[in-house]
């Protein structure tokens, strides 16, 4: 597979450096949300559509400071984009479809603080993807963080009725349940023949 | 005397002192977790890190305390978010200009130093409400701490994953590194690690100070 061929991106996003556990981006929500199947497959949801979103606004403002030799101001430009077309999905989204404005309910602002969003759009600009590579490439990683998150969820469900001694209930074991998910996901290294 | 919160707190030891330990960012607050396990995989970078972090914390912290008074407060956290990301940019700026080697292996992380939520947390929850010498010392005692948490991971990492500490090797050429350690999956394990031992020790002090008490009680 070639390496810039638009499947190799997505998988490459998707699982073999997987956002969440290869990379460590959006820990925050990865450990805070993900106590229930349900709400760790809407975050999810959230974080794709405010990915794609993000990525193009993050394409385009590139362009432009290329264009007038600004990018020292890169960072700043990203995350004033970002803060601001969270609100403003936020605001379509309350408009045109409020069954899933209530579904999303406070995820939707607290994206603004997800490192995988910030993140994304500065991986899209250091490797130099054209426009189709970045759409390919958020949403394999909008999907590679809803499957790390469903995962977790899925096993922290499990793990509720399990009996573990009390020193290491909370952070501590989540922690050690994401590092035998990395773990797992190490396999998928060798994936797309490099 | 009950403090009142709306008066700017007095200047004391614990102002610094409560980053370190009490409200450690990383082991208490579990605040930042992604450069804590990103760049750790050695001590050097975790340090270089731990500094870079440091550095926005105290210079974001006093701009914010004096700037405190101007701001509206609906357009804070904005403001904030520029004001913290002007900083981090001066950092990957310095960085790129003193060592490339170390840019090229902190990577996007200086930049995502942005959105650590411990430095957007320090300027809303202390800075915009303290005057600068108070916001300087306590972002500099957070920055310590979080340094202090880099560093236990970073060596514990590198120690184990690679053999050496800040590049010097330990063991004999014979030793078989772990790689796990410097692998993702072992920032995970090494965190959870350190986390359990103080929940440990946590417990411990609980129960000796409560068997204090009852041997107090008794007499």
């Amino acid at each position: 597979m070639q390496a810039d061929s638009l499947t190799f991106i997505f998988l490459n996003a998707f699982i073999i450096n997987n956002f969440v556990l290869a990379m460590f981006l959006g820990l925050c929500p990865f450990l805070g949300v993900s106590a229930k199947l349900k709400t760790a497959w809407n975050m999810g949801l959230a974080v794709i559509f405010v990915m794609l979103v993000s990525s193009t606004c993050a394409y385009a403002i590139n362009t432009l400071l290329v264009r007038y030799n600004l990018e020292f101001l890169r960072l700043i430009c990203y995350i004033a984009v970002i803060a601001s077309s969270v609100q403003l999905v936020e605001m379509a989204i309350k408009k045109l479809s409020p069954a899933l404005f209530r579904m999303l309910g406070i995820f939707l602002p607290l994206i603004t603080t997800n490192c995988a969003i910030l993140g994304l759009a500065l991986f899209q600009t250091n490797r130099e993807y054209n426009f189709t590579q970045c759409l390919a490439f958020s949403v394999g990683a909008g999907a590679g963080f809803t499957l790390a998150l469903m995962l977790m969820a899925g096993l922290r469900e499990k793990l509720e009725l399990a009996d573990v001694p009390d020193v290491t209930k909370g952070a501590a074991l989540s922690l050690t349940l994401a590092g035998l998910l990395s773990l797992a996901f190490m396999g998928f290294a060798g994936l797309g023949g490099q | 005397m009950v403090n009142d919160p709306r008066l700017p707190e007095p200047l004391s030891w614990d102002t610094f002192q409560q980053g370190l330990w009490k409200e450690n960012p990383v082991f208490v607050m579990l605040l930042g977790l992604c450069p804590v396990l990103a760049v750790t995989n050695n001590a050097m970078n975790a340090l270089a890190m731990g500094l870079a972090t440091t550095f926005v914390l105290i210079c974001s912290g006093v701009l914010v305390s004096l700037l405190r008074k101007v701001i509206p407060k609906q357009v804070r956290i904005a403001s904030y978010i520029i004001i913290i990301a002007t900083f981090v940019t001066i950092v990957d700026y310095a960085i790129q200009a003193i060592s490339l080697d170390l840019y090229k292996a902190l990577g996007a992380f200086i930049q995502l130093i942005v959105v650590n939520c411990i430095i957007l947390g320090r300027a809303e929850a202390y800075a915009s409400k303290n005057t600068i010498v108070n916001a300087s010392v306590n972002a500099l005692g957070m920055g310590v701490g979080f340094t202090f948490a880099l560093l236990c991971l970073g060596g514990v990492r590198e120690v184990f994953g690679s053999g050496s500490l800040f590049g010097f090797s330990l063991f004999a050429p014979s030793f078989q590194p772990w790689s796990i350690f410097v692998l993702p999956p072992g920032g995970f394990f090494v965190l959870a690690f350190w986390l359990f031992l103080f929940s440990v020790i946590k417990e411990r002090r609980k129960a000796a100070a409560q068997l204090k008490q009852e041997a107090g009680n008794a007499s």
